[in-house]
């Protein structure tokens, strides 16, 4: 057990650097821009020479760059992310708000992404050169080019506008919007809390075509590293040792194979997050969806400059939270990784 | 065909200068092997009908008999027909021909910010992998936190920051692919840099670039090539992704990412035209790149035949 | 037996020592060390052949890249007398290698090769023969053209290949072909010391007599020293003019081959001398059993390494290092019990009579 405990320490310690780098780039990136990052917030109006400096000063831009740094990195310590130009919120407050909406859709995505992509990965291995194979195959690299934004307004095009049985847009209808009181901020979790039926159904109607969007993102590579891992470990000799055992074909592969074959997919989780993250840019776009994705989006149309940077800290932050927990996950699956 | 050795060895020195020729022999080694290759073979059509049809278009704009840009050349919103195979827009342009010359900014965009980061990720592969030690850490450490994140957002962001316009998107998509090209080099580095045959060129006295440029390099291209093409479908669906969200081309350059934002107002009044072919031209040309990646892994990993005839 | 060598010493090594570090941990912090090599002292001179043997992982391996500086040494010193070095000024110039500066290295390595073990994984797939033979021409710069295809084409005759092999690529070659393209690439330099790295144990026993045979024609032909590396005693036996064996990263014998043979001085070297065949239906010889098995170079035994497994060891064997030292006639031992000990010789046949040929 000490030695889990040990390699967790390590690895925690290592993600610190990672985090340094990451905020550190951003800094670098949102700072070394060619142009005048204050007019360009302003929207590159023809604003006074006075009115310039003023903002420049507000936002600490006349100060030396090592010491922007320093209080940029002392406020993410604070938790003080700076304020919105929209909005004039805390933009940490904001986000915190917001979060909840695009984990939700994350969670359900993967599970789309799991029943589709999973699935099919394993079908695929299992039949393998046969027609089904190349039919699943071909769908993977079809989901693996898929753009999401098309498929999202194709979708509502579908089934929201023609045939009217699934939502446009939004996580509730409008009545349920005012009446329905969230916990977590996890709405389909808060429903069921709640033992309310009518709020769950919607809830869950709304999740659908964003949920089968954001899925279809991960559905190419799940299903390609699953059929890969699974033809491996079909060829392997402890399958031909079970096959011999007269075991029933089906069993053989379902048994000893699938446990095997989960192992790559979990060890992609960290690749996987960040294509979420990024799919999720585009899913809360078309489907109005109120999450920290679609909040940076409108940052930068309306060149929100903190909330831009704090947005990309946070999502930062997220994924290496999210890498870490996942590698520690994997040390206990398989010890090999602690040494 | 027996030819002198003697000029035989002369052309090994032109060969000598560099991994080019490596490639090529490879090449023309596999071109046999190709014939069975039906998935990269189809994914090469489609990629090179969608550059000939956009070198086309580009250079006569009205090709198909009406011009992409030019407002009031057509009716108003009519759907397809046989005058307008793609049906019309709202600024009363032939969709057609917008569709012609719409995948412009998505290849020049992916081909040369792929370019820069193949280069830069590369290069950075080859020396990180080959030298070891502190620079192979910290640079694997900033790789991997640039890799962790996810690409999109790093790229509207970068965008965002540039301004719009092709120069700035091709920098971004540059920017974003390099830890790709970085590991995948960095690994093939790392393998081949164990093998004995290295280590005999060693033995020999080479110096490390003689190593890293004639014997490295030229066995991690295969895997360069397999990244290259992956990494070409994601960037033709990241630009498309940027010109959605308004930050790609200024109008009114046709393209199909803007061609779709824009067509989003007009969905519910049923002009469903409007987004569907622009949408169905992205996801072929990525999808010809993916199948040419896809032919490029089995190639160079065949999967053990006879699977069915194991004892 | 083989050619008869100067008195003039070629290669000098004495205390050449190679820890591997051995890391752990997130943060790969070194927490043990590989003593692959823990110190050793040989020569070899100019056109003799020097074997070496041991069972695998004892170090010979890596004794020989140390050498070669393939892998840096820990410790130790190795001076190598070069003519090539000492110029248009004749005689030899005494390099160090261990300490020689880039330059310098690279230009030693013109008169020290290797030749690998593995034929398969020792020649770079995508080169053709030619290019991989006259690649160290190009590297150092030594033939151009016409005069590189020349050598190129000299070489490989002399190993046994024909010129229009030149343009073919090392999978169109048999295992002992393509180990005779690796000598070729070894010897197109014209060195003057070659390693030869287990050449032969990679190959059909029915090719090993052919290379065995071509290496010891090439050392007439060019005047050659080899420092020969095996882990097979009849093998080295018939090329060898000495012979050291290894065990765990120590020398524990060196000697001359017929004295190794017929004298042995060291309980390891009677085991292996024990069980080299001979071609005689009546001879029965006490085959000497190892018992137990290698220990880990991580954490070798204390005293002498070979305690453990030792039919003679007494305490003093547990507890105290013995001295390599010389016993007379360059026998040199590292046992406690050398003097005493009477071990049991090889029967060669050519010795072997009907009387007994007790130690």
């Amino acid at each position: 057990m000490s030695g889990l405990l040990r390699y967790a320490v390590q690895r925690l310690l290592l993600t610190v650097p990672m985090l340094f780098i990451l905020v550190t780039v951003v800094f670098l990136l949102l700072r070394v821009m060619p142009g005048d990052p204050v007019s360009a917030m302003l929207g590159g109006k023809n604003v006074s020479a006075e009115v310039l400096a003023t903002y420049r000063v507000k936002f600490g831009f006349d100060r030396p760059l090592p010491q922007q740094y320093v209080e940029y990195l002392s406020g993410i310590v604070r938790g003080d992310f700076g304020r919105s130009i929209r909005t004039n919120e805390p933009v940490l407050r904001e986000l915190a708000r917001k979060f909840p909406a695009t984990v939700e859709l994350a969670i359900f995505g993967i599970l789309v992404s799991l029943a589709l992509g999973f699935t099919t990965g394993l079908i695929a291995a299992v039949r393998a050169d046969r027609p089904v194979d190349h039919a699943i195959r071909v769908f993977h690299i079809a989901s693996f080019a898929m753009p999401l934004f098309w498929l999202g307004l194709m979708l509502q095009v579908f089934f929201a506008v023609k045939l009217g049985w699934l939502p446009v847009a939004s996580r509730l209808s409008g009545r349920m919007a005012f009446t329905f009181k969230p916990i977590t901020g996890l709405y389909a979790l808060d429903a069921v809390l709640r033992w309310d039926g009518k709020a769950l159904a919607d809830i869950l109607r709304h999740l659908v075509l964003p949920a089968f969007t954001l899925g279809i993102a991960l559905t190419g590579l799940q299903g390609r590293i699953t059929r890969a891992s699974m033809l491996e470990v079909l060829d392997q000799d402890y399958i031909t040792t079970a096959r011999s055992k007269g075991l029933h074909e089906r069993v053989v592969q379902l048994r000893h194979g699938l446990r095997n074959a989960l192992i790559p997919i979990i060890t992609v989780f960290g690749l996987q997050f960040a294509v979420l993250m990024g799919g999720a840019v585009l899913t809360e776009t078309v489907f109005s969806w109120p999450g920290i994705a679609s909040y940076l989006v409108l940052a930068i149309g309306a060149r929100d400059y903190p909330s831009i940077q704090g947005s990309v800290v946070f999502i930062a932050l997220f994924i290496s939270v999210i890498n870490l927990i996942v590698d520690l996950f994997y040390s206990v699956v398989d010890p090999r990784v602690r040494y | 065909m027996s030819r002198d050795s003697g000029a035989w060895a002369a052309a090994d020195d032109r060969a000598d200068r560099g991994p080019l020729r490596a490639v090529f022999s490879m090449l023309s080694r596999g071109r046999h092997a190709l014939r069975g290759q039906h998935i990269l073979l189809i994914g090469l059509a489609v990629v090179a009908a969608f550059i000939l049809m956009t070198a086309l278009a580009t250079r006569f704009p009205s090709m198909n008999g009406y011009h992409p840009t030019l407002y009031r050349t057509a009716p108003r919103l009519q759907g397809p027909s046989a005058s307008h195979w793609m049906g019309t827009d709202q600024l009363q342009r032939d969709v057609f021909s917008r569709i012609l010359s719409g995948g412009r900014a998505s290849l020049i965009v992916a081909f040369s910010g792929l370019a820069i980061s193949l280069v830069i990720g590369s290069v950075l592969g080859w020396i990180s992998g080959f030298a070891g030690g502190w620079l192979d850490r910290i640079l694997s450490l900033v790789m991997d936190a640039i890799y962790s994140f996810p690409s999109m957002i790093l790229a509207i962001v970068l965008v965002a920051m540039f301004g719009s316009g092709l120069s700035p998107m091709i920098w971004a998509v540059g920017f974003v692919y390099v830890p790709t090209y970085f590991r995948v080099t960095r690994a093939e580095v790392l393998q081949v840099r164990e093998t004995t045959y290295v280590e005999a060129v060693r033995a020999i006295g080479a110096g490390r670039t003689r190593i890293v440029l004639r014997h490295v390099a030229p066995n991690t291209v295969s895997a360069i090539m397999a990244v290259s093409s992956f990494n070409l479908a994601d960037a033709i669906l990241t630009v498309a992704s940027l010109s959605f969200l308004g930050l790609g081309l200024p109008p009114p350059t046709p393209d199909w990412g803007y061609d779709i934002q824009n067509g989003q107002k007009y969905l519910q009044s049923g002009s469903w035209w409007l987004i569907t072919f622009p949408g169905l031209m992205i996801i072929t040309l990525s999808l010809g790149f993916g199948l040419i990646g896809e032919g490029i892994s089995d190639l160079v990993n065949p999967r053990r035949k006879g699977r069915k005839h194991k004892v | 037996m083989t050619t008869t060598p100067s008195d003039a010493v070629l290669l000098d090594v004495k205390g050449l020592t190679k820890h591997f570090p051995v890391r752990k941990g997130a943060f790969r912090r070194v927490k043990a060390a590989v003593k692959a090599v823990d110190g050793i002292d040989l020569f070899i001179r100019e056109g003799e052949t020097l074997g070496l043997v041991g069972e695998s992982g004892c170090g010979k391996t890596t004794a020989g890249r140390s050498i070669l500086r393939l892998v840096e040494p820990t410790k130790g010193t190795i001076v190598f007398r070069s003519r090539r070095m000492a110029g248009s000024a004749g005689g030899v110039r005494e390099m160090d290698v261990v300490n020689a500066s880039r330059r310098e290295l690279k230009a030693l390595r013109r008169d020290m090769q290797i030749i690998f073990q593995d034929p398969y994984s020792s020649l770079n797939p995508r080169m053709t023969v030619g290019a991989i033979v006259g690649e160290p021409l190009l590297v150092h710069r030594m033939a151009r053209g016409q005069e590189r295809g020349k050598r190129v084409r000299d070489v490989l005759g002399a190993v046994g290949l024909k010129p229009e092999h030149m343009k073919r690529y090392p999978h169109e070659f048999s295992g002992g072909q393509r180990q005779r393209i690796g000598i070729a690439r070894a010897l197109v330099l014209e060195p003057q010391l070659v390693v030869c790295d287990e050449p032969v144990s990679a190959l059909d026993v029915s090719i090993q007599a052919q290379v065995l045979n071509l290496l010891e024609d090439l050392q007439r032909e060019f005047g050659l020293t080899y420092l020969f590396i095996a882990h097979n005693l009849s093998v080295v036996k018939h090329i060898s003019n000495r012979v050291a064996v290894m065990y765990l990263g120590k020398i524990v014998e060196l000697a001359s081959t017929e004295r190794l043979f017929v004298e042995p001085k060291h309980p390891y070297t009677e085991a292996l001398v024990s069980a080299v065949p001979v071609p005689e239906p009546d001879y029965s010889v006490d085959r000497i059993i190892l018992e137990g098995d290698v220990p880990s170079p991580i954490a070798p035994p204390a005293g002498c390494p070979f305690h453990p497994r030792c039919r003679y060891a007494i305490d003093v064997c547990s507890s105290d290092v013995p001295v390599y030292r010389d016993l007379g006639h360059e026998h040199f031992v590292a046992c406690h019990r050398a003097d005493e000990l009477s071990l049991q010789p090889i029967r060669d046949v050519a010795t072997t009579s009907k009387t007994d040929a007790s130690a």
